[in-house]
């Protein structure tokens, strides 16, 4: 039932891709367009946490600061045990210099240069009033860092999820504002993912990437900074590590990029297929199309297999990759270190700080890349965000407006032009006056565009040139909301929202007392059929509303009309799928709300029209006639020749 | 869960090995490697024996080379083999609800079952790749761990003891108060994107009864709430890290104040407390990596579990057990008898004791009102719905008896909505015959009407058409729908109201056209508009599930109250006759 609005859709808004796999794949897998402009962007979004974020940074400084110089106290206490450890190997007695002294003449140098640059009492053995009280400073350090990088985490989660609820609110806030032009030219499918699968994955990368971005920059900035002071050689080394990893993964990165694309493109072609099968199962088997299709889904599985295998193989490569550099890194500290120590330029205890501290520096540092890849698919989704929030809005309402208090349901097109395309013309120096209780049938083949006279009207979209007046002033000067307020539509796209009955012909009036729900949902036909419902009135309508009938929506979308009590009426007769008592109802429903009201009827029925005070003919959009039946006929134009085929179908169909 | 992984990784079992003992191999790399380092350590630095550092140093890089090389051909197996489980499980899947009949199709819901064969797999395929090398990797690796520790010294080793649990214990609370949570969240968020759909969908009704304020304050109870759960989870979250952190390095504090002791009894040498340390951080860290992966089961099991249920629901229509003894007739005289047709679960039959016969050369028009029974007729036909009682025959045959692709070849059907596939308006009307000429394609659409309008794209047939066929009008995809009926030249031709997007004229033109085409074949025509029908040689009125009357229009206006009733009701409204 989703009938389309406009007769010749204007082309898609570019710059998407368009194309009717671009709303199932749901987030874009494509690169962002301008990264760091969007990045900027979508910062500034941060601005009111500002103070909070500078909290956060603070936080993370002082916990991070914290965090790296642990090892280096551990690396102290494990001095202290060795030392103690050597010292009891030596006699008692002797001075230290003495034992290197001894050490030197049996001809182990190495041994005694060792010696010679550590702390020794020779005879002691070792200083655990040193040990307990470095430890003892070793696990405030680290129950304080730990203290701090909650608090940064926990200040961190509210920003991020209070940044993401304004992004919503106002995603939502600008759908309030964009002209009925949008929706009507982009894929209802694209939008909505916008709206909830972009924003969820923006929601993902803020979680993910913005306090490991922090903590990792800073952790390998400290880390860095302790390894140069413990030991500029070792430190030399493992820096070279750090282009070494990067290169390596941006090598398999690259290589593994293709795959991905490919895995997406064909999860897309896919889910198409499936979605397309399963939809279409009654044809695909009576057709004979079964062997095909299985063929055609397994070509395609065989092909997302092949795509998505290569990119999980190649791409998780790198963490291998970066497990040898990194092991490779801690066999070359472990060995230069070593023999450091046993040549007495280092002590023991920095080694295994040093250790310690590498191992510390290659994890920030596969976290940064990981998070690379992270934001380059938010901010691709922050900017299919952007797009839709860059959108022109309607033009805002004339302020002062002119007040349309008790509309009487006069109208008068003035010279109207309009056209959904510049170079497509529609409705050209249109002239049409209504007078209040009149009705007015909007006549013309399927799919001839009969909704563009409801969309002028109700200021879904604005005229080129022209007026409408109502009550004697230009619809143009008056607040959308008040032209709006004064219509009640019946349309054949019977949009119901999950809610009860009761609340769905509630949302025609915000402030209706429950005697005129009640006299209205008996005005609509509607009370007889509610209340054989288990619930009656408090039946919740699911999604699409599958547990009644489409009669019946009908039924509860005039009930809705009738208690907004409008002083115009714009009525879509056409009711396919509606069985016939059903039909009934909803013609009486129709008729009783016409009543005393002025009615734009897309007319389907020659009662109807025959009834009418103006016939509006339509042919491919145009409006090619307009006048009584009688005129019309006389005319002998389109609306004649409309009307004998009507007229002989109807009545000649037995041949 | 385990059922699915067991059936689908039962085939891949030789590969399944070969990783294992991959994984195992770097377990215990990874587990020597700190030994090694104790030992150049223990050997070499306090003795000072500079070739011993060395030697020890090419031992370790050699291993290290080693690990990596074993662990790139695990990933290889290890994503082969998880990808080659998705490719299976949704293959199989495919060709399961391919089988189902229209009601099982119903009642799982068409989004459902797509989603079950993309998204869920998806899922559990990515449990599937990351399980095979973590799930494994990770206890060899803490048990290998747990062993080596004791090695270097048992007394020591006793700390793991209290850590061990006490991570655990941290985590599983976490995961406990975090669990509920994650669900309710994504229930939120499906609730935000709901009312966003709904929004999108009712955009010119909200506008119309000027409502957006409403909704923007429907939208935000939403996203409060939303906001709300997702703020208690990150928070939550937010204590995770920092606490295993502090776990993990309060436990090394201690193995340097124990394994301080320790040294100066002399009972260990002082490399192993290196080693000691290292091993703690990697049992440490497989308990973390593990609890990582747990993280995603809930989710992978809620997705095996909605697969597991299509997988065991037992497709209806299953092709007949023993072959024809005869060929089929095929002349196209389709019988019902006494059939009864009810949905499963449902209180009431559908269809009661419904008796026919359908004669080639005629065309049956069946009418009723909404719920009557006449879809669920028509689909019992082509056996998109099998009978739950009495039996429906094609020229004598029980239609159950009958291969499914000999059956379907009988049929062309035009079901309600006139649905197309993404393609071109030629591949939609080859639909059911690839080997259709272009000439016959547009016969097929000059008899449905849609010669006019083909003719006015400028691509001509092979114009796009978009999935769903969304960028045509309701009346296109009709008549395109019905041409891909006709090009398929059937035996029996089923119209499921499928002139009601129709305007009278298009209707009338498009009837007249057919009946010279479906001379000698056998018609049914389900409609709403009595114009539509009142030619047919017989209407068949459907009430409530039974036969009220058969017969021509003039018996039935005389012997069929429901028949009057419902032409009356057309006849007065179309004030005609």
């Amino acid at each position: 039932m989703s009938q389309r609005t406009v007769s010749s859709p204007p082309p898609r808004q570019g710059g998407m891709g368009g194309g009717p796999m671009a709303g199932l794949q749901g987030v874009s897998d494509e690169k962002a367009q301008d990264f760091r402009g969007s990045l900027k962007r979508f910062a500034a979004r941060m601005r009111p946490e500002r103070v909070i974020v500078a909290l956060v940074i603070v936080l993370a400084f002082a916990s991070v600061f914290l965090a790296v110089l642990g090892p280096k106290l551990l690396g102290n206490a494990t001095n202290i045990i060795f030392d103690g450890f050597v010292s009891s190997q030596l006699p008692s007695g002797v001075t230290q210099e003495q034992a290197v002294a001894a050490l030197e003449a049996s001809g182990q140098t190495d041994q005694a240069s060792m010696v010679a640059s550590m702390t020794l009492t020779p005879g002691e053995g070792v200083d655990f009033a040193a040990l307990a009280r470095i430890l003892a400073i070793a696990t405030i350090v680290y129950v304080l860092s730990s203290i701090l990088s909650w608090g940064q985490n926990y200040l961190m989660a509210g920003v991020t999820q209070r940044t993401i609820y304004r992004l919503r609110e106002e995603v939502d806030a600008k759908l309030g504002k964009l002209p009925l032009r949008y929706f009507d030219s982009s894929s209802r499918g694209d939008v909505l993912s916008r709206v909830t699968n972009d924003i969820d994955n923006i929601s993902m990368t803020l979680q993910q990437t913005l306090t490991q971005l922090i903590t990792a920059l800073l952790t390998v900035i400290g880390v860095l900074a302790m390894m140069v002071w413990i030991s500029p050689i070792l430190a030399v080394i493992s820096l070279l590590t750090v282009p070494l990893s990067f290169a390596v993964t941006m090598f398999i990165a690259k290589r593994s990029q293709p795959h991905f694309v490919a895995q997406w493109k064909w999860t897309g072609t896919l889910n198409g297929h499936v979605e397309e099968t399963f939809s279409g199962h009654d044809l695909v088997k009576v057709f004979g199309h079964r062997h095909q299709s299985i063929a055609d889904f397994d070509e395609a599985n065989e092909r997302m297999y092949e795509s998505s295998f290569r990119a999980q193989y190649i791409s998780g490569i790198i963490q291998p990759a970066l497990t040898v550099i990194a092991n490779l890194n801690y066999v070359a500290i472990a060995v230069i270190g070593g023999l450091r120590v046993a040549t007495g330029s280092m002590s023991l205890g920095d080694v295994q700080a040093f250790i310690q501290y590498s191992r510390q520096f290659t994890m920030p540092i596969t976290q940064i890349a990981g998070v690379a890849n992270v934001l380059q698919s938010g901010i691709a989704s922050a900017e299919r965000v952007f797009e839709l929030l860059d959108q022109p809005e309607e033009t805002p309402d004339d302020d002062p407006s002119i007040p349309l208090d008790a509309p009487t349901g006069r109208i008068r097109f003035e010279d109207v032009s309009f056209r959904y395309l510049p170079d497509a013309p529609l409705i050209e120096g249109f002239d049409l006056s209504v007078e209040p209780g009149e009705i007015i049938a909007i006549v013309g083949p399927t799919g001839a565009g009969k909704t563009t006279l409801v969309n002028l009207l109700m200021r879904f979209y604005d005229v080129d040139s022209g007026r409408i007046l109502m009550d004697g002033e230009p619809t143009m000067g008056m607040r959308r909301d008040d032209v709006r307020r004064s219509f009640g539509m019946v349309l054949q796209d019977t949009w119901l929202f999950e809610g009860t009955i009761h609340d769905n012909i509630a949302y025609g009036a915000a402030d209706a007392t429950e005697e005129e729900i009640d006299a209205a949902a008996r005005a609509a036909r509607v009370d007889h059929f509610v209340r054989t419902l288990p619930d009656g009135y408090e039946t919740l309508l699911t999604e699409g509303a599958s547990n009644i009938s489409a009669g019946e929506r009908q039924l509860l979308t005039i009930a809705r009309a009738f208690l907004a009590d409008p002083a115009i009426l714009i009525l879509d007769e056409a009711t396919s799928s509606v069985d016939t008592r059903t039909e009934v109802l909803i013609q009486q429903a129709m008729a009783e709300l016409r009543h005393g009201r002025t009615s734009f009827v897309i007319a389907h029925r020659l009662s109807t029209i025959r009834n009418a005070d103006v016939i509006v003919v339509l042919e491919s959009g145009r409006i090619v006639e307009q006048g009584s039946h009688d005129e019309l006929i006389a005319a002998k134009g389109a609306y004649y020749r409309l009307y004998r085929s009507q007229f002989e179908s109807a009545v000649d169909d037995g041949e | 869960m385990n059922q699915l992984l067991v059936t689908y990784l039962r085939p891949h079992r030789k590969v399944l090995v070969v990783i294992a003992l991959l994984l195992l191999i770097q377990a215990v790399a990874n587990l020597y490697l700190p030994s090694l380092n104790a030992d150049i350590i223990n050997e070499g630095v306090v003795t000072g024996d500079t070739g011993y550092i060395l030697r020890v140093g090419g031992l370790m890089l050699l291993l290290s080379v080693l690990l990596g090389i074993a662990s790139v051909v695990t990933v290889y197996f290890s994503a082969r083999t998880s990808m080659r489980f998705g490719r299976e499980v949704r293959g199989d899947l495919f060709r399961h609800v391919e089988g189902f009949s229209l009601s099982q199709m119903h009642s799982f819901g068409v989004p459902s079952l797509i989603t079950r064969n993309t998204n869920d797999v998806q899922q559990l395929q990515m449990l599937v790749m990351v399980g095979l090398t973590m799930m494994v990797l990770a206890p060899i690796t803490a048990i290998g761990g747990v062993i080596m520790a004791m090695r270097e010294n048992v007394q020591l080793s006793s700390l793991l003891i209290v850590t061990v649990p006490l991570m655990i214990a941290v985590i599983g609370f976490m995961l406990y108060r975090a669990i509920p949570l994650f669900r309710a969240m994504q229930v939120k968020i499906d609730r935000v994107n709901g009312v966003l759909r709904e929004n999108l969908a009712g955009i010119r009704v909200i506008r119309a009864f000027v409502r957006t304020s409403h909704e923007e304050e429907r939208f935000a109870e939403a996203n409060v709430d939303l906001t709300d759960t997702a703020l208690k989870v990150t928070r939550l979250f937010a204590l995770i890290m920092p606490t295993l952190m502090l776990i993990m390095n309060l436990t090394i504090v201690a193995t340097i104040w124990f394994g301080g002791h320790l040294i100066a009894d002399g009972s260990m040498p002082i490399g192993n407390l290196f080693a000691f340390q290292s091993y703690i951080m990697q049992i440490l860290t497989s308990v973390m990596m593990a609890v990582m992966t747990m993280m995603m089961v809930p989710r992978a099991s809620a997705s095996a579990e909605r697969i597991q249920a299509v997988l065991q629901a037992v497709p209806e229509i299953a092709e007949p057990a023993i072959a024809l003894d005869v060929p089929l007739a095929r002349i196209g005289r389709i019988e019902l008898r006494d059939v009864d047709f009810r949905y499963p679960g449902a209180q009431d039959s559908v269809l009661n004791d419904v008796s026919l016969t359908l004669e080639p050369g005629t065309t049956t028009a069946i009418v009723g009102g909404t719920g009557s029974g006449k879809s669920t007729l028509v689909n019992l036909l082509p056996r998109l719905l099998d009978v739950t009682g009495g039996s429906v025959l094609i020229d004598g045959v029980d239609v159950r008896d009958i291969p499914l692709e000999e059956l379907w070849d009988l049929f062309g059907l035009v079901p309600q909505r006139g649905f197309l596939f993404g393609g071109t308006v030629g591949s939609n009307v080859r639909f059911g015959r690839p080997d259709a000429t272009d000439d016959e394609v547009w016969d097929a659409l000059t008899v449905a009407q849609a010669r006019e309008f083909v003719d006015l794209l400028p691509e001509g047939l092979d114009a796009p058409i978009d999935q769903g066929g969304v960028n045509l009008s309701g009346g296109q995809r009709q008549r395109l729908a019905i041409a891909r009926c006709i090009v398929r030249d059937p035996l029996i031709y089923l119209f499921d109201d499928s002139f009601s997007a129709l305007d009278y004229a298009t209707d009338a033109r498009l009837r007249g056209a057919l009946r010279s085409l479906t001379r000698g074949k056998t018609v049914v025509i389900v409609a709403q508009r009595v114009s539509t029908i009142m030619d047919a040689d017989r209407i068949v009125v459907l009430d409530n599930g039974r036969v009220a009357g058969i017969g021509t229009h003039d018996d039935l206006m005389e012997t069929c109250e429901a028949y009057r009733e419902i032409a009356a009701s057309q006849v007065s409204l179309e004030d005609v006759r």
